[in-house]
């Protein structure tokens, strides 16, 4: 926004200093001075091609190929089948299709749970660090320090605590509190999905802390004196200051988390050791596996096309629900 | 403005149910790493029976972490230090000039952090697997193929920040600099770079955590010779044993570099969050 103010300054001064004979109406950009910002961007953009933008296209080609172990040395021999992998993968009345359909339904259960204690956490965390206090910064460090920590590191840390016999988990409720008489297991069966749940929000919720923390900063304090001589409390500053001045950071931040959490690997690749039990078995995780597994890399592609589109579709959507609810707005 | 007694005793509530959920897994992860073997395969405690230093020996002969941790340093360096000059030159681009595609190329490589990494990982594996074959250029189960691929992974944010903190430095000292005579390139290192060197280091951090810290690809396209921390780590659990005292040891050595650069910097990420979010 700011370059659009200055670039007729730059046009202005451009004939002064450099040729003051030519008259203010001619252009002064030559072709040299106009190709310099796409060589800057070069390198970026051949690596974004090279590692994104390529694969993707290629992505698409293959969940058109008939790819599977007997092809992948030299994929230049792979039948092209045209939409019969979405058929396979996508058919709900067959196994395949149920299973996916199952693991989708896992992911976005996770991932709308997950978004949403992190969130929570975050924004607790954010407005009880608001004002200062002494240990405010150490706090700050302290709760920031989950997101700083390498995923795999966390992960295991976790993995380490939720081990049946020998895990702090069940210490204290079965050894110590005696809330159980059984040792439940947390990473296999049904308490799979709320360790890693528990795990997810964990590792993420310092995010939303950053971004609203970030985000308060913004917030003028003028705003909360108005509120306090108006009478208004805690709940009610929250509900008409806060929460209205951070809509713009929330906006980008949910679908952000969202995304992120829609898409993970990383927790429970590590948690599980690679083979998810059903009940936590993301999609991520489900294509990787059916993937490797019987290296049908065509039907992968095509899962993860699926999953692409889907995710397009979802953040078109939310960005043009927000969007007009601004309008409404203003 | 006054704090009342009951917004004094939620916040006290609220920070300490917080601490406990951040400092436990830290404290066991920390304390675990300091117990022999025995504590760690019967029932928890917590605190070791005997307190020894003897896992953060063993850990080195366990598994090759040595191997593991140069290979972690090298790439996430490497790429760490290519994905910030790429950003750098980049982010001028995108807060100096106007140019056709500016918002595009905004738009396409921050939508690119967004998508499935499954999506990237499939066809970029068969993409190195047949480019090794065809050309004899090693990008599969090669250090310098992960750090190709991990520079791209912190671009987006990078330039993304980056854009943020030049956008910030008033424009009037590039222009001060140009009438002395100063080049595109000399102003971007002797009046931007200098300005901004807190985002700059920040960034650094940033796509030196990303590579650390990546598992998926990390998987897939390495072997035994260039494996990364992020998969080595695994291989303390043996059939016989897990010595979870060494892995907790472990990654807390991986753990410490990554999180005190973070916490250093964190005013800055704030910072540039900030710079990046008003637009």
């Amino acid at each position: 926004m700011a370059t659009s103010t200055t670039a007729p300054d730059a046009d202005r001064r451009e004939p002064r200093a450099g040729s003051p004979t030519r008259g203010p109406a001619r252009r002064p950009r030559g072709p040299r001075r106009s190709l310099l910002p796409y060589l800057l961007l070069a390198p970026a953009i051949v690596l974004e091609l090279a590692i994104h933008v390529i694969p993707m296209v290629v992505g698409v080609w293959m969940s058109l190929l008939e790819l599977t172990q007997f092809h992948i040395r030299d994929w230049s021999t792979a039948p092209f089948i045209g939409l019969e992998n979405y058929r396979a993968t996508l058919d709900l009345n067959s196994a395949a299709g149920k299973e996916l359909l199952h693991s989708f339904w896992i992911t976005l259960a996770y991932s709308l749970l997950s978004v949403g204690f992190a969130w929570l956490l975050g924004i607790s965390a954010a407005v009880v660090l608001q004002r200062p206090f002494r240990g405010r910064a150490i706090l700050r460090a302290l709760f920031l320090t989950p997101y700083a920590l390498p995923v795999y590191a966390a992960v295991i840390t976790w993995s380490f605590l939720l081990q049946r016999d020998t895990g702090l988990v069940n210490h204290v409720l079965v050894d110590q509190l005696g809330l159980m008489n059984e040792r439940p297991f947390w990473l296999i069966g049904d308490n799979s999905f709320w360790s890693l749940l528990v795990v997810s929000v964990w590792r993420n919720w310092p995010f939303a802390f950053l971004c609203l923390m970030a985000g308060l900063q913004n917030v003028p304090g003028e705003l909360y004196e108005a509120a306090a001589i108006d009478g208004a409390g805690f709940w009610r500053r929250l509900r008409s200051v806060t929460l209205p001045m951070l809509r713009p950071v929330n906006l980008v931040l949910l679908l952000v988390l969202f995304l992120w959490t829609f898409n993970d690997f990383n927790t429970p690749f590590v948690l599980f050791g690679g083979s998810a039990p059903e009940q936590a078995d993301l999609i991520s995780i489900h294509i990787y596996r059916s993937s490797f597994k019987t290296w049908d890399f065509g039907s992968g592609s095509a899962m993860s096309v699926a999953l692409l589109l889907f995710l397009l579709v979802v953040s078109a959507a939310y960005l043009l629900i927000t969007n007009r609810r601004r309008d409404d707005h203003a | 403005m006054r704090e009342t007694a009951g917004e004094r005793w939620g916040r006290r509530i609220v920070l300490t149910l917080l601490t406990l959920f951040v400092v436990i897994p830290l404290y066991v992860m920390v304390t675990s790493a300091a117990k022999p073997l025995q504590d760690v395969q019967n029932g928890f405690t917590w605190w070791p029976s005997r307190p020894t230093l003897q896992p953060f020996i063993d850990m080195w002969s366990t598994v090759p972490l040595a191997r593991y941790l140069v290979n972690s340093l090298v790439v996430s360096s490497i790429a760490a230090v290519c994905s910030v000059a790429v950003a750098i030159f980049a982010a001028f681009a995108v807060s100096r000039y106007r140019f056709r595609g500016r918002g595009v190329f905004s738009v396409t490589v921050l939508s690119t952090q967004m998508f499935p990494g499954i999506l990237f990982l499939l066809p970029l594996f068969l993409i190195y697997v047949n480019l090794g074959n065809a050309t004899g250029i090693e990008l599969y189960a090669s250090r310098t193929g992960l750090v190709i691929t991990y520079l791209t992974f912190s671009l987006p944010f990078s330039i993304w920040m980056l854009v943020g903190y030049f956008d910030s430095i008033p424009r009037g000292l590039d222009e001060a600099a140009q009438v002395d005579g100063a080049g595109p390139l000399r102003t971007l290192f002797q009046v931007i770079l200098p300005a901004a060197v807190p985002g700059v280091v920040a960034v650094t951090v940033y796509a030196f955590m990303t590579a650390w810290g990546e598992v998926l690809f990390a998987s897939v396209m390495t072997d035994e010779g260039s494996r990364t921390l992020a998969v080595g780590l695994q291989g303390y659990s043996t059939q016989f044993n897990v010595y979870w005292n060494q892995i907790m040891a472990a990654s807390l050595v991986v753990s410490i570099p990554v999180v005190v650069g973070f916490l250093a910097l964190q005013r800055y990420f704030v910072a540039g969050l900030t710079a990046g979010a008003v637009k």
